[in-house]
């Protein structure tokens, strides 16, 4: 089982390929979207170089819901409802939602994703292959 | 001017591997020299990198019979060896890594002869329906067309090592266009 440093440096190194920023930038508080730039089409990239790092299998919908962001029972006028963010709670129970949650408009979920919630994200994932 | 960047398939083994030939040419206005260094007609490295996502683009296509809309949408690492020169016949092999509803990567290489030219990866996205919708990126008997040319239903084999075949949809569509034509 590697250690957080050790999660956090392999994840360091994917988004510093996937997204061509200098290892500074890769912060555990910065954003994929706003901070790094990623674009939708880096994730399929940046999921498949965390793969092959850690050898673990990443279902698309655990990192993304977007079954959840586009449900006509949990999306109303453009915002997340209560029944909506309790999902996202139990789906993504490695990211912190606390700020989504005080606004929760679908527009800025895409923006919400940090480097440290990827980091416990392939924790959770590697802690569950063992 | 045409926007073929490959010559012909040699090797395509659905969803897997593709492997094309691009025999570089004086004759190619690419090569008149006004792009790189006037006395040597180098083969500009941005026609190679079209010419193996042509090759890859085809393959991962291929893979849902040619129903989804693939475009080329980033490149990963591009590492260029030596140049390629006129007169060089580059062999372009992909290989899928990974083929997802919302796109896939290929690794590919470039070689003349047995000499490694360069190493590229590329990332080819599925447009999708809910912004593309009733958008075709080819008229389907043309693309057709296209495909025989370059010899994919020659040499193609499915998952299974039995010949590939044409989708029933571009046969179709072919009737209907000498149909018309005719």
């Amino acid at each position: 089982m590697p250690t957080k440093d050790e999660v956090f440096e392999k994840v360091r190194e994917a988004l510093m390929d996937a997204l061509g920023v200098d290892d500074d930038e890769v912060t555990p508080e910065a954003t994929m979207v706003g901070d790094l730039g990623a674009e939708s089409i880096d994730f399929l990239d940046i999921v498949f170089r965390l793969e092959k790092a850690f050898e673990i299998e990443i279902p698309r919908s655990e990192l993304f819901p977007e079954d959840i962001l586009t449900s006509a029972e949990y999306v109303q006028d453009g915002k997340v409802t209560d029944a909506g963010v309790a999902e996202l709670k139990k789906r993504m129970p490695f990211a912190d939602l606390t700020k989504f949650e005080a606004n929760p408009v679908v527009q800025d979920f895409g923006n919400l994703l940090t480097v440290n919630d990827l980091c416990r994200y392939v924790e959770t994932k590697v802690a569950s292959d063992e | 001017m045409r926007w073929f960047w490959i010559d012909r398939f040699t090797e395509f083994e659905s969803g897997r591997r593709a492997v094309a030939t691009k025999n570089i040419s004086l004759a190619e206005e690419q090569m008149d020299g006004y792009m790189y260094m006037p006395v040597l007609p180098i083969m500009p490295t941005p026609l190679i990198i079209e010419g193996l996502a042509q090759t890859g683009g085809l393959l991962v296509g291929e893979h849902n019979q040619f129903r989804e809309r693939v475009v080329l949408a980033k490149l990963g690492k591009a590492t260029f060896h030596t140049p390629a020169l006129a007169g060089d016949t580059l062999t372009y092999t992909t290989t899928v890594e990974e083929i997802q509803p919302d796109g896939a990567i290929c690794i590919c290489t470039s070689h003349i002869g047995d000499l490694l030219q360069a190493e590229v990866e590329l990332i080819f996205a599925h447009l999708d329906d809910a912004r593309f919708k009733g958008i075709d990126l080819f008229e389907p008997a043309d693309f057709l067309r296209m495909l025989r040319m370059f010899r994919i239903y020659d040499v193609g084999i499915d998952a299974n090592g039995e010949r590939l075949r044409i989708p029933e949809h571009l046969l179709a569509a072919e009737q209907e266009d000498i149909a018309q034509n005719d």
